[in-house]
């Protein structure tokens, strides 16, 4: 398969400078937009290419930098575009591999998004903890700045761009959009009540794009190579290619750049080289902390969308946690809800009161002091906070996804953390 | 706190050249002055550490804003510290794949190589001991950070090498922090 | 009109409106926290959800926030439906797991809106088992107490303190389920309307901590609507009365007026009517120049004694009712009648009341401010004269936000996004002013000028706006512009600097900026409760202007009789010395013993605000009347039972036939052309809803017939109030009567405040009952300027007067504090604590010129009057001008614009530091790196 994202990351995982990654076709798509592609044409293309987001919603692409106003009906001013580097989602490891070892290729990504819907200003709002790759990217800008890729003349084509990389101060909802924007602005990263969306009114009131790395990351390639090459790229529904991971019990966890529409069976025991030894797969989240599990008759499944959306989970960031047989579905649960817990901004009620009680109630099982009518609590716990909403973002019904799909899935192993008073995998 | 107290540590705010340098380089690019406000509790953070009440008032004075906006602001964030932490802090791990990876214990071995819980600074101030929401490096759980240090793959003898002779360190080994993983 | 369908029920709703909005205007009950009907929606709660569905045949349905969806034509919702009603029950059991459950020891107990909502979505049983969270609480001052334990995290009060009443000491901190609403650290709450957090607050975490000090519940409460003597503005306000105290004063909505809000001295500064301080019995001076206690009738005859015969005068007062003053006027003729002003005061008085009758201009109600785009404030600080002018301008500036809302289709329901959309831009607000004003920071522009500086750059803007001098004064072609392109210019002046150039010029400026189709807004704050209506007593028989204190002074009557009136506020010592001298009996009445009283010969214990009724005349010229919460105590009377009384032991021809309240008012009303229509202030004594009065006790008012068991087996008979149509009973309806007798809201269900949405003909609109009050002045065209002989004169007067200053002089400017200006609520402990002493205000030039800071002493030399004075430095004084504390005791004696010097005093002794952290300047950064320190040029 051709590797498209991860074609300038080496085993060594050194980072590619300016000159490496131009001597690889770098930006090689930035030149052509600028001289033969007006921003609509570069709108079009993407819209064409059928990319979806990768930061976890998979929402079109092309369609979400649509909505952004032109000049005569949001007024004169700037225009924003962020990429969204916070990466925070339990159990997602990819957004930190393209930026520590190809910065160029995510900068020129938002050199044409930005072109493309008309901003003047970017940011890479990057969690705080990347220090390495808020350091690689810092130094590819000054690169960029350097050879007349970033400034007030963009390689001469008269377009005016800065750049600039704001670490966070670290909440998993500044990864939540409008929590973002809101982290940007120097606030408390609540989210923004939608509408208005950002696209109309986002950063200082501004129209923002918010996308994440790894979806930026294509828009080159895109550009470059055109909309029905990256068609093809996919072997299912979806267009592309994706990274995706494995951590867990597994021999060999990772992050690999496989075709949409990989089937999960291969991402598993092929790239990740199957359960170790003594571990048998019990279950799995395909796209990281807030989607639901699946199990082993998912397994054949293709990572598209749609296809994980019907199995009733989501793709997410398509990084998957492996749990095994040896390890408790409880106290995995757990130990999501209470990352959720603690990461809830506390502005709306069902999560910030709702998740605690949950993780309350959850904690009683684990720890053997469970009763019986907990499990409807749980239940109840699931229907109330769980559902698109029901909360002001979708931070608690992402957070609800693993128990929801737990109790479905692994019932009983509550039921015998209940009647036997203990975790019986301690 | 009798009120007169109270009162009379509120007068001093400090705030250093560099540190007000810094700041007003943020301040170039944002619109509005309290735009810059988690940058420069950033910024001086960096330097001291921490964040302190003379600090935040400082900082609020700065960006013209009150200390009431920058609290709120300064006390939301994880990685804003609004009490004395040690010369490194530990972000350790707890989330879900470095869980399953059997982070639990070997925090237990750091708490008690290191003496401390979560929360809780050494005697000897060097270390802070956090947890942190997943650390984005979960292929190589169970991880931690140590100052601006990544460590992946952690175990008994990892955690030994880091810590193990932290409590009988003099003075000079203050120096010899954990040898960098780098991204490796 | 769009149609929706709530449980299959047909509701036409208003267009722009949100389903909340939607189902509270069709009496449906939705419960809900976070939205506030002035404060708009933030979706925080969850609490008023309801199930959408997308059309007739979708069963399922979502759940979606009534407060932030906006009703669409057809729509769909389910309020009563399980899905919908089991959503709101799991929100208020998650917002009860960590609250303390102490409604018994909790002031909000009774009439607490989470307990209301928690009843009415059917939460009884807890399952939660974890811990709960505590926290610590935190000192906010001598008003508000904290609870934080009780807090459900609506951010209502971060919304109200810090966006609507722009305070900057309170927000949220932290975060998940450990948010916390508290200040940076402990102190006093600087904001002057920090009290409607109590009010804000669905729960018990802040309240009213002097309440909580003699507490009573809500239903235990006896109530009368009245009208807050506090300023100008004339809140209308509710205060509650148990065991013959007044407990607390809770807002009184009135759509024009006040809203849902009152400034802290309105809400806390009554307390005087509990004081110690108060007269209670009548009192004939000694010999030995101690009172003598003697019973109503034989005071009665004593005065009736002195006075007969012999040539009256009285002395009005400007914080008396109307009624009361009209009585004191007809007792002695206009001929013999001050209305109770300062010789300085007077003529300003008689101006605004000319302006209010003649001026082309609009005078604005308060909510017609918040319409205003445009604003220019001259000469005052607004927010410490009339502060509730104050909130309403801070949300005239957000005009501009809801017109770009606007733009983009945003209704202005949607706070959060309105602001992150607009997020400083404000609509243009310029401040003239010598000094600071509270305003400054939402000002587009702050100008320091002297107060006859001010008057003249009126007449630059007057110039400008007629095209006649461009160029010459660029600053007032630039206001003139602003003002010229705005839909709703509002021009806002006041007497607070005793300058008539100011009011004239902003009389001027409105003029001139009326056109035939659009009359620009202009609103004079003055100082007192009714300083309107005396000043119309004033100035309306047609024989005589009436009297000044000045010519009392010089020609001394037999007998004065002085009325609700200190006269050491407006006289020097010397002339009080000679006014009050052997030679004039002096029959004064009160409540609050005070150097007058001191130096009568009788006094009279007057009733206060809360023990009687009449009507204030506020700044706008509405007539409102209060009414009595209950019945004045020991031998205390209201001052115009007092005056009928005299008046029929006097035989006085035209008081003694009148017997009854109603009868003053229409002998009032009869009196002269401006008060035609003040019956109509409010229904007469005969008013009857469905045959009975209108309750001032709850339904379930508790212990009637034990409560003074104590003192008493007999029970007593509840009075029997022959004046006014409310009862001392808890019989009869208080539903949907007149507005004006309302004294508190109470609805099945709806314990709390949040009641009121039940006397609303529509959220946030007027109550069902109409709007309480009635104008007595309207708006004419024919223009104040063209007729004033004041204003004619104005502009050379101020030139002539223009002050010429030695070196080291200063010129006085009056700064007056929403606590310790005003001369009643200073008398409330937790307000005395609050206004703090005497102050002289300085810029920080002239601070540093005499090497001193704040809380340092200075001696203000003035003539042979040498004061020493505790210092406050200001961010922006206007050249040459220091200011200093108005209506203070220790500075009564300074007149505006006398020239002053200054020296640091040596021997002061600094007070123990101010609580106020805004009255604080906060010294610059230390410096830490001493090589760069003395470059000193690295920051500034
Ligand atoms: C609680 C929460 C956390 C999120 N965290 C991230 C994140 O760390 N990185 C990311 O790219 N998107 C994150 N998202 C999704 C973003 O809101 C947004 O949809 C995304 O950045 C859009 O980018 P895309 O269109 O390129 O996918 C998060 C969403 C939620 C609700
Ligand atoms: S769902 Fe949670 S994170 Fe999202 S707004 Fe509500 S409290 Fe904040
Ligand atoms: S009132 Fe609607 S969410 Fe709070």
């Amino acid at each position: 398969m051709e590797k498209v994202l991860t074609r300038n990351i080496g085993f060594d995982q050194k980072p590619t400078d300016l000159k490496a990654y131009e001597a690889n076709g770098g930006y090689r798509g930035l030149r052509k937009a600028l001289a033969d592609m007006s921003p609509k044409d570069c709108q079009d293309l993407i819209s064409d290419s059928k990319l979806r987001g990768r930061g976890g919603a998979g929402f079109p692409t092309g369609m979400k930098w649509s909505f952004v106003p032109g000049e005569d009906k949001c007024g004169p001013g700037h225009k924003y575009l962020v990429c969204n580097a916070d990466e925070m989602e339990p159990g997602t490891f990819k957004d930190r591999l393209l930026m520590e070892c190809d910065p160029h290729q995510l900068i020129e990504g938002m050199i044409l998004a930005a072109y493309t819907i008309g901003a003047d200003i970017s940011y890479v709002f990057i969690r705080g903890e990347y220090v390495l790759a808020i350091q690689r990217l810092r130094d590819a800008l000054a690169e960029c700045y350097a050879a007349g890729l970033l400034g007030d003349n963009v390689l001469g084509s008269g377009y005016k761009l800065d750049m600039y990389v704001h670490p966070s101060a670290g909440r998993y909802i500044c990864g939540e959009e409008t929590a973002l924007i809101n982290a940007l602005e120097g606030k408390r990263a609540n989210p923004r009540a939608k509408p208005p969306f950002p696209q109309v009114s986002g950063l200082w009131g501004r129209p923002t794009i918010v996308n994440n790395v790894e979806t930026l990351c294509n828009i080159p390639h895109i550009i470059d190579r055109g909309a029905e090459w990256f068609k093809s790229l996919g072997i299912g529904e979806d267009a592309g290619t994706k990274l995706f991971g494995v951590s867990g019990k597994v021999n060999n966890p990772g992050c690999w750049e496989l075709p949409m529409g990989t089937p999960i069976r291969e991402i598993i025991e092929v790239h990740a080289g199957g359960m170790q030894e003594g571990y048998q797969l019990k279950g799995f989240l395909p796209g990281g902390g807030s989607t639901d599990f699946l199990t082993h008759e998912h397994l054949d499944l293709a990572m598209d969308y749609n296809v994980i959306g019907a199995a009733g989970s989501r793709m997410g960031t398509g990084t998957m946690i492996i749990l095994d047989d040896r390890t408790c579905p409880v106290g995995m649960v757990l130990n999501l809800i209470r990352f959720f817990a603690h990461e809830s901004c506390g502005f709306c009620t069902p999560c910030r009161e709702g998740l605690p009680w949950t993780r309350q109630v959850l904690q009683d099982i684990e720890d053997g002091r469970g009763q019986p009518e907990d499990l409807e609590t749980l239940a109840y716990q699931v229907n109330y906070i769980g559902a698109l909403g029901n909360t002001h973002c979708a931070l608690a019904p992402g957070a609800m996804e693993p128990l929801q799909s737990a109790l479905k899935y692994f019932y009983d192993d509550f039921k015998q953390h209940i009647s036997s008073g203990r975790c019986p995998y301690h | 706190m009798s009120k007169s107290q109270m009162i009379q540590t509120d007068v001093g705010s400090a705030l250093s050249v560099d540190e007000i340098a810094e700041i007003d380089a943020e301040l170039a690019h944002v619109p509005y002055k309290s735009g810059a406000a988690i940058d420069a509790l950033k910024i001086v953070q960096a330097k001291r550490g921490w964040v302190s009440d003379e600090s935040l008032r400082g900082i609020a004075k700065h960006l013209d804003m009150s200390a009431e906006e920058l609290e709120g602001i300064a006390t939301f964030y994880n990685l804003i510290y609004r009490r004395p932490v040690g010369e490194k802090v530990i972000l350790f791990c707890d989330s879900v794949s470095c869980w399953i990876s059997g982070c639990d214990d070997i925090k237990s071995k750091i708490s008690k190589l290191l003496g401390v819980d979560y929360g809780e600074t050494t005697k000897d101030n060097l270390y802070t001991l956090l947890p942190v929401p997943c650390l984005g490096a979960c292929d190589r759980a169970p991880v931690m950070m140590v100052g601006d240090d990544l460590v992946t793959h952690l175990d008994d003898k990892k955690i030994k090498e880091l810590f193990g002779k932290v409590k009988t360190k003099s003075t000079s080994s203050s120096k010899a922090g954990p040898k960098s993983e780098g991204s490796q | 009109m769009p149609t929706i369908f709530i449980d299959g029920q047909e509701l036409q709703v208003k267009d722009g409106e949100n389903v909340l909005e939607a189902c509270l205007n069709a009496g449906l009950d939705l419960p809900y926290f976070c939205w506030h009907p002035a404060m708009g929606s933030i979706g925080s709660c969850r609490q008023c959800a309801l199930v959408q569905y997308q059309n007739e045949d979708d069963s399922r349905g979502r759940i979606i926030m009534g407060c932030m969806t906006p009703v669409t034509e057809g729509a769909r919702f389910s309020l009563q439906g399980d899905k919908a009603k089991e959503f709101r029950e799991a929100v208020v059991e998650s917002l009860m797991l960590n609250h303390p459950h102490d409604c018994p020891v909790c002031a909000e107990g009774g009439e607490c809106h989470l307990q209301d909502m928690t009843v009415m979505v059917g939460h009884s049983q807890r399952r939660y088992t974890g811990q709960k969270n505590t926290y610590r609480n935190q000192y906010l001052g001598p008003l508000i107490h904290h609870e934080m334990n009780r807090c459900i995290t609506c951010y209502r009060c971060e919304r109200y303190y810090k966006d609507y009443a722009g305070g900057k000491d309170l927000g949220a901190q932290a975060s998940h389920d450990h948010l916390y609403f508290g200040r940076h650290e402990e102190g006093v709450l600087e904001s002057e309307f920090s009290g409607n957090l109590v009010e804000v607050c669905p729960t018990g975490v802040f309240t009213d901590k002097p309440f909580l000090k003699q507490y009573s519940r809500k239903w235990d409460l006896q109530s009368a609507p009245s009208i807050c003597t506090g300023c100008a503005v004339g809140c209308n306000i509710a205060p509650g009365e148990r065991y013959g105290k007044l407990k607390r004063v809770h807002n009184r909505y009135n759509h024009e007026v006040n809203g849902y809000f009152l400034c802290d001295r309105g809400r806390f500064g009554s307390g005087y009517v509990n004081s110690d301080a108060r007269l209670d019995y009548a009192g004939i001076k000694k010999p030995d120049d101690s009172f003598m206690a003697v019973h109503q009738q034989q005071a009665l005859e004593t005065a009736a004694g002195w006075i007969k015969g012999k040539k009256v005068a009285a002395i009005g007062s400007p914080r008396a009712s109307l009624e009361a003053n009209y009585l004191l006027r007809e007792m002695v003729g206009a001929k013999n009648f001050a209305a109770g002003f300062s010789d300085t005061e007077a003529p300003l008085m008689s101006a605004v009341a000319l302006i209010l009758k003649t001026t082309k201009a609009q005078i604005p109600s308060i909510k017609k401010i918040e319409a205003a785009d445009a604003i220019l404030v001259l000469g005052e600080d607004v927010t410490n004269t009339a502060p509730r002018v104050a909130l309403a301008l801070r949300q005239s500036v957000r005009n501009k936000s809801f017109e770009l809302a606007a733009q983009m289709g945003l209704p202005q329901w949607q706070d959060a996004a309105v602001r992150n959309l607009a997020q400083d831009q404000r609509s243009p607000m310029i401040i003239v002013s010598a000094m600071d004003t509270k305003l400054d920071d939402v000002a587009s522009e702050c100008i320091s000028l002297a107060p006859d500086q001010i008057a003249d750059l009126t007449v630059a803007i007057v110039a400008a706006l007629a095209n006649q001098a461009s160029g010459n004064n660029e600053q007032a072609n630039q206001i003139a512009q602003i003002l010229q392109s705005a839909k709703n210019p509002l021009i806002v002046t006041g007497s607070s600097m005793l300058n008539l150039g100011i009011i004239d010029g902003a009389v001027a400026i409105a003029e001139a900026l009326c056109t035939d189709d659009t009359s620009a807004m202009l609103s004079v704050c003055v100082p007192e409760s009714n300083s309107i209506g005396a000043a119309l007593l004033r100035s309306g028989s047609d024989d005589a202007i009436g009297l000044t204190l000045s010519d009392l002074v010089n020609n001394a009557p037999d007998v004065l009789l002085v009325m609700e009136n200190d006269l050491e506020r407006r006289l020097s010592p010397d002339e009080m010395h000679k006014l009050m001298g052997k030679g004039t009996k002096v029959i004064s009445m009160d409540m609050l013993e005070n150097p007058t009283l001191g130096a009568s010969d009788m006094v009279l214990p007057a009733a206060s605000y809360a023990e009687s009724q009449g009507s204030l005349v506020n700044m706008e010229g509405r007539a409102q009347r209060y009414f009595p919460v209950f019945e004045p105590t020991a031998e205390r009377l209201p001052s115009w039972q007092w005056l009928l009384k005299l008046g029929a032991i006097t035989g006085h021809k035209a008081l003694s036939k009148l017997n009854h309240f109603d009868e003053v008012v229409a002998a009032c009303a009869n009196s002269q052309a401006e008060f035609t229509d003040l019956a109509r202030a409010a229904p007469d004594n005969s008013f009857r809803d469905r045959g009975l009065k209108i309750p001032r006790q709850t339904h379930r008012y508790s212990g009637r017939t034990a409560m003074n068991a104590g003192v008493s087996v007999h029970e007593p008979q509840q009075p029997h109030d022959t004046e006014s149509p409310l009862a001392y009973s808890m019989e009869g309806l208080n539903r949907d009567q007149p507005s004006s007798l309302t004294p508190f809201v109470w609805s099945p269900g709806w314990n709390s405040n949040q009641a009121l949405q039940k006397f609303q003909a529509e959220v946030d609109g007027p109550l069902k009952g109409g709007t309480a009050g009635q104008h007595l002045v309207v708006s004419s065209t024919m223009g104040y300027t063209a007729i004033s002989s004041l204003s004619k004169g104005a502009s050379q007067q101020v030139k002539s007067t223009a002050v010429k200053m030695q070196p080291h002089q200063w010129q006085l400017v009056p700064v007056h504090r929403v606590h310790g200006s005003d001369e009643l609520s200073v008398n409330t402990d937790e307000i005395a604590e609050l206004a703090g002493c005497a102050f002289v205000a300085l810029g920080a030039v002239v601070a540093e010129k005499l090497a001193v800071t704040d809380g340092d002493g200075v001696v203000l030399g003035c003539g042979d009057t040498q004061l020493s004075l505790e210092v406050k430095v200001l961010r922006r004084v206007a050249k040459n001008c220091v200011g200093y504390s108005a209506g203070y005791k220790e500075t009564l004696a300074l007149q505006p614009a006398t020239l002053v010097t200054l020296t640091k005093d040596a021997k002061w002794q600094r007070r123990e530091p101010q609580l106020i952290a805004s009255d604080r300047t906060i010294p610059d950064p230390i410096i830490l790196d001493p090589n760069i320190a003395k470059g000193g040029s690295a920051h500034v």
